[in-house]
């Protein structure tokens, strides 16, 4: 918790984003502290993965600052953008693993392509990162002839080889049962404490989140309604927070609701 | 009034976009080749591309080669037999194909079969945000994807190429001599006496500029699949697809008119 108290790693300042029209991003800030689980939450289409996107620089925001451990990244400073691009990593929703690469190819790739170690390095590391995430037996196989679980555990396997400071998670949990969304924050929580890096988590799964997440942000129509802890959260009586906490729940009384109507057949 | 001012707006509006889309591929194929320079571990990739042209545009290569042949034999036959001239059978089957046919249907058959598949590959690879993957990684999207295939497209088109045209001598061989009876001394010492250094070098240039031209159009156009505008995911790689072929057929034949108006 100490760690929590020092400078933010990664800090955004007054971030915008639209696309022709549509405003997607009206004016995000937020500072991640450094070693934390920070969730960012929101309902589908509240510009969630577009945030994520533009800290990792796939997307280019209209305006806004962005600074990484006290650097501002900024399109003219590619020296700098490059330095975030070694420390950082990004988990993608869809996994984006190589297809027509094996899973140990898949994990070598950001090694081979951006270090000047040597092959047998390369290899000892990516093996070490597949055994870490308990898929070591499965090097060989393509990513197709992986179960969803294992395909993302792929991911984090790749994402985590070059030792990143900061892990960016899009929708980690998207589509999966909630058995398995368990398993995911589970999964991130245990592998960063043991690779000590930072992450930030876009995710709609608030009962996980909330429960695995140092901080939670709230992200609504492209703005931050609320930034704080899980209890926080809870307690905060923000009208906005009110309702996506008690959508949760929203679907017991809709049905209880519906049993209670009288029955109209024609 | 107003139709006439709404036609010349369009005009202007497409004039304006295909000097965009020229400069952005010029750019693009220039980031490549410098990305040369920065790329590791590129000849891995470099011999992976060559696999992936060279071997499976093989047999294609091969069999459009020799009935290409085949048919100028025959045809070639009919029209010299007119003048009693069929000594020159091996003249005018290796001078078409060793200046035109030669670079010209190797390139559309490398298109057809391996250009087709890049921009397919690379347009999944965008579709799938495995570029985003690689981009987000700090890999130079340029250097690992599009470079290996510009190299490699220097040796495998020439090399295909050298291949169509002597299996083509070969299939006009074939039709000649053996099914029309031209002598078969004759028919090879005419092909030796007609083609002449100058004539090799234009056709080993035709074949690495067209390689270059239709390699780089298909990843251009696969590497933007995303640009499609209304079209996203499967509809948009298979536009892409489509755009590729035809882009890069036409640039060839294009290409093809301007390098030969340099050498006669």
């Amino acid at each position: 918790m100490e760690r929590l108290k020092q400078s933010p790693l990664l800090r955004v300042e007054d971030l915008r984003k639209g696309f022709g029209d549509r405003t997607i991003l009206s004016g995000v800030s937020l500072e991640i502290p450094r070693g934390s689980l920070f969730t960012v939450l929101g309902p589908s289409g509240a510009g969630k993965s577009v945030f994520l996107k533009c800290l990792a620089d796939v997307i280019r925001p209209d305006s806004g600052r962005i600074s990484f451990d006290g650097r501002s990244l900024d399109h003219s400073d590619s020296e700098a953008r490059m330095d975030f691009r070694k420390r950082c990593s990004f988990l993608f929703q869809s996994n984006a693993l190589f297809d027509s690469l094996t899973a140990l190819e898949n994990v070598s790739l950001p090694l081979e392509q951006t270090t000047t170690l040597a092959d047998k390095e390369i290899r000892e590391r990516s093996l070490e990162a597949l055994r870490q995430l308990e898929i070591d037996g499965f090097g060989g196989h393509y990513p197709s002839q992986l179960s969803g679980g294992m395909q993302k555990r792929l991911a984090l396997a790749r994402a985590i080889v070059t030792r990143p400071e900061l892990v960016l998670f899009d929708e980690p949990t998207a589509g999966l049962d909630p058995l398995r969304r368990n398993a995911v924050f589970e999964m991130i929580a245990k592998y960063k404490r043991q690779f000590d890096f930072t992450a930030l988590v876009v995710t709609h799964d608030i009962v996980e989140a909330l429960v695995a997440s140092d901080r939670v942000a709230l992200l609504n129509e492209g703005r931050v309604c609320f930034e704080g802890t899980p209890d926080g959260f809870h307690a905060s009586g923000n009208p906005v927070v009110q309702a996506f906490r008690d959508s949760v729940g929203s679907l017991e009384s809709s049905l209880a609701a519906i049993r209670t109507e009288p029955r109209t057949i024609s | 009034m107003t139709r006439m001012m709404a036609m010349l707006h369009l005009i202007g509006r497409k004039a304006l976009d295909t000097v965009f889309g020229l400069g952005d591929y010029a750019l693009f194929t220039g980031r490549s080749f410098s990305a040369v320079m920065h790329s590791k571990r590129m000849w891995k990739r470099i011999i992976r591309a060559v696999y992936e042209q060279g071997t499976v545009c093989l047999p294609v290569i091969l069999i459009v080669g020799l009935f290409t042949g085949l048919v100028l034999g025959l045809q070639g036959y009919h029209v010299l037999s007119r003048f009693g001239s069929v000594g020159l059978l091996g003249s005018l089957v290796s001078l078409s194909l060793v200046r035109e046919m030669g670079p010209v249907l190797a390139a559309l058959m490398l298109i057809g079969q391996g250009g087709s598949a890049l921009a397919a590959e690379l347009g999944i690879q965008r579709n799938s945000e495995q570029i985003d993957a690689l981009e987000t990684m700090g890999v130079s999207t340029h250097g690992y994807l599009v470079a290996p295939r510009l190299l490699a497209s220097l040796l495998v088109f020439p090399a295909q190429t050298a291949l169509f045209v002597v299996i083509g001598f070969w299939g006009g061989g074939l039709s000649g001599s053996l099914l029309l009876g031209v002598d078969s001394g004759v028919y090879w010492s005419s092909i030796q006496n007609a083609v002449e250094s100058r004539d090799i070098r234009e056709c080993f240039l035709k074949a690495a500029a067209f390689g270059l031209l239709s390699i780089s159009i298909c990843a251009y156009q696969g590497f933007h699949s995303h640009r499609g505008g209304a079209e996203t995911g499967a509809r948009a790689v298979s536009a892409s697809t489509t755009r590729a072929v035809v882009f890069s057929s036409i640039m060839v034949l294009v290409a093809d008119y301007v390098i030969s108006s340099f050498f006669i």
